[in-house]
């Protein structure tokens, strides 16, 4: 049974104090928005888990054509472990877009393009794990989930974009978007801290995460192979 | 004609053969026994390039699996315990469908050749599905020597026949055998394997754990073979 | 009974010939699908009933009056080719697992691409046929005019995209447990920008948008169809090989 590694337990560390630095500047330091309010105040964190997510989904991609070329199941690993920590930032993300919106819109949901396309992101990170389900056989499991993840990862982008392209005209927002683009407020020096701190903060505790989930993958693999073991 | 080298076959953590050696003469007809789950199924789809082995060579008429897979495709006839042929389609029309899979140039003849020869010809137009399982099976041993391979791989050939099928797949299988052809058959049904093989091996917990000739087995008989290579 | 050991030609004659092999086996995949198909025409005719249901639902579903008819008509359409599609693509890989053929298809020396596009061949000739179908039937009962080229068009494109993911996704839920329930799951996240564009095109023949308009979904329907045809015969293999 290996120890956690000293780097990990350092990070794992430095998350807490980033995440806590972060929440901080977000809503203590930063001024407050001169036409939303304090709700802005979650924009900081929406996109610092809107950008995380991202991050687990491009990797996820990655890691799939990784595996297909190499069928290293260590990257079928990694590939579960981005796929999980992006489905719960996008989540995280979804939510908070949700409570930002309510005041700011008067509605809940908004059908913007990175909002619905985040939730189609989770649809397909839902039906990855329905997919996983339903095989037993690992190197099978691997290879499905690869492919999977490929097809869901190009279709994504270009769902966005055509969502974009062609959503023009819907009835309940009429600027749904990027709030920075069409200038709904654009941000002091204090306010511009607070941002890239928070896309660090996040940063931070997604490789966190992820390498967590990882090292989880792995211990779970050990236990399987023990308890083949004591079962022969 | 045939040479498996140390194959080693693993499903994620359990190993079902552990490094088998096993080699055939052409003409050979060897028949594989073995108690249920000892591999022979798991043995069979990796010679005839189903499956991937994880480890270890496997030499087939001078073609090596994975990689020339295509040439070895092409000298390899296979019957499975499922039929492999299509309900809705008539028995000619199974047998010429796969004639143009296999490429087969001029295959009206061939296809007329193979059911005279299994003894379908009165019943060609007539659809699979209406077919018993015993001539179901014959078909598809006619199918499995359509483009006329030098190896032949049979799986439990005898599952679900009657004592009258059994006997038309005893006529059918020396008739096929006898043109010099290299004949696996694996089996947990040892009187049929006795009349027709050449040699018989035994394949136990993932390795084959004994081997005779026709002759060596004249003295004492097969039953007492298969017991003691089990014990052992 | 009498099995004859007759006298075979010569036996190179009969030889397998792997090289060149792969449009014979592309369209002998799609011949016996479509041979097969026609005799017992389960496939097809669940297809097209399953069809003309959805539509009977959305007529009480939503209000299909004179006025809102116009908008929903070409969403109407795509949700139902959607819906009757999983059917389509489920059933006709589940014959190949059933029986084993699907070894049979693997056992042959060509390459795995060649199923994969002699399914996708097959699959798409089906659902072109129900909604060749399905269009006259709704243009009847909604006295909507659906017969335009350009309308036509953006059905062929779209399907094309549709199956081309369909096929390779139905090769891999067949193969699980969940088998027919988890098409859909899979398939629709992945196939929505399909469904986006060949809506919005749809709708801009329809109701006479302007062709820049229409253009763009088009274009769009297009570099799908290339981008997924491509991916998935690079991949089928990894789906179909164990």
């Amino acid at each position: 049974m290996q120890p956690k590694p000293l780097a990990l337990k350092i990070l794992d560390i430095v998350s807490i104090i980033v995440l806590v630095t972060s929440a901080y500047l977000a809503l203590v330091f930063a001024p407050t928005e001169l036409v939303m309010g304090d709700v802005q105040r979650i924009f900081y964190f929406h996109i610092g888990t809107a950008w995380t997510a991202l991050l687990g989904f491009i990797l996820a991609a990655v890691f799939s054509v990784i595996y297909l070329i190499t069928k290293d199941l260590k990257w079928d690993r990694f590939q579960v472990a981005a796929i999980e920590v992006s489905l719960v930032f996008f989540l995280i993300t979804i939510v908070l877009g949700s409570i930002w919106a309510r005041p700011v819109w008067n509605t809940w949901w908004t059908w913007d393009p990175r909002l619905t396309t985040a939730a189609i992101t989770e649809l397909i990170y839902v039906a990855y794990f329905m997919l996983r389900q339903g095989i037993d056989d690992p190197d099978r499991r691997a290879r499905f989930g690869a492919v999977y993840a490929l097809i869901g990862g190009l279709s994504a982008p270009i769902t966005f974009f055509a969502i974009r392209l062609f959503r023009t005209i819907h009835p309940v927002v009429i600027s749904g978007s990027n709030p920075e683009a069409e200038g709904s407020f654009s941000m002091t020096a204090d306010m511009r801290v607070a941002f890239f701190f928070a896309l660090f903060a996040f940063t931070v505790i997604f490789i966190d995460l992820f390498w967590n989930r990882i090292r989880l993958g792995s211990l779970q693999d050990t236990v399987e192979q023990l308890k083949l073991k004591v079962s022969m | 004609m045939i040479t498996v080298k140390k194959l080693v076959k693993r499903f994620g953590l359990k190993t079902i053969l552990r490094g088998v050696d096993f080699e055939v003469q052409p003409g050979e007809f060897v028949a594989l026994l073995g108690p249920n789950g000892a591999g022979k199924t798991t043995f069979l789809r990796i010679l005839a390039s189903l499956s991937r082995p994880s480890v270890g060579e496997v030499n087939i008429a001078g073609y090596k699996l994975p990689h020339e897979a295509a040439q070895v495709r092409a000298r390899l006839g296979v019957v499975s315990h499922l039929p492999l042929l299509y309900g809705d389609l008539t028995a000619e029309e199974n047998l010429r469908f796969y004639a143009r899979m296999y490429n087969i140039p001029k295959y009206e003849l061939r296809v007329t050749e193979i059911l005279d020869m299994v003894g379908l010809e009165a019943r060609r137009r007539d659809l699979v599905r209406t077919f018993s399982r015993g001539m179901q099976q014959r078909l598809a041993i006619g199918r499995a020597v359509l483009h006329d391979p030098d190896v032949i791989l049979f799986d439990e050939p005898y599952t679900g026949l009657d004592q009258d099928a059994s006997s038309m797949l005893d006529e059918v299988l020396k008739t096929v055998a006898s043109k010099g052809r290299t004949v696996v058959m694996t089996s947990h049904d040892l009187v049929h394997a006795e009349d027709l093989a050449t040699r018989f091996d035994i394949l136990s917990r993932g390795i084959i754990s004994a081997s005779a000739s026709r002759k060596e087995l004249r003295r004492t008989n097969l039953l007492t073979f298969y017991r003691q290579a089990l014990a052992g | 009974m009498v099995i004859k050991a007759t006298k075979m030609k010569p036996i190179i004659a009969n030889r397998s010939q792997p090289s060149g092999n792969f449009t014979e086996a592309v369209s002998a995949v799609v011949w016996k699908d479509l041979r097969a198909e026609f005799r017992s025409r389960e496939l097809f005719s669940a297809m097209l009933v399953f069809s003309l249901l959805i539509i009977l639902i959305f007529n009480f579903a939503l209000e299909l009056d004179i006025k809102t008819r116009q908008s929903v008509t070409a969403g109407v359409l795509w949700s139902t080719f959607a819906f009757a599609g999983t059917l389509g693509l489920n059933r006709s890989m589940a014959i190949e697992k059933d029986r084993g053929c699907l070894d049979g298809l693997l056992l042959a020396p060509v390459d795995r691409s060649a199923i994969y596009f002699g399914k996708v061949i097959s699959n798409l000739a089906f659902m072109l046929i129900v909604e060749t179908i399905v269009l006259p039937v709704y243009s009847v009962l909604y006295n909507v005019n659906l017969f335009q080229p350009g309308l036509l068009l953006v059905i062929l494109l779209g399907s094309i995209g549709y199956v081309a993911v369909g096929t390779l996704l139905a090769a891999m839920s067949v193969q699980t447990r969940t088998r027919d329930i988890l098409l859909p799951i899979l398939l629709f996240p992945v196939v929505i920008p399909v469904l986006l564009a060949a809506v919005k095109a749809s709708s801009g023949f329809l109701t006479g948008a302007d062709f820049a308009d229409i253009l763009l979904p088009i274009n769009l329907l297009i570099a799908y169809d290339i981008i997924f045809i491509a991916v998935a015969f690079m991949v089928f293999d990894n789906v179909v090989e164990e």
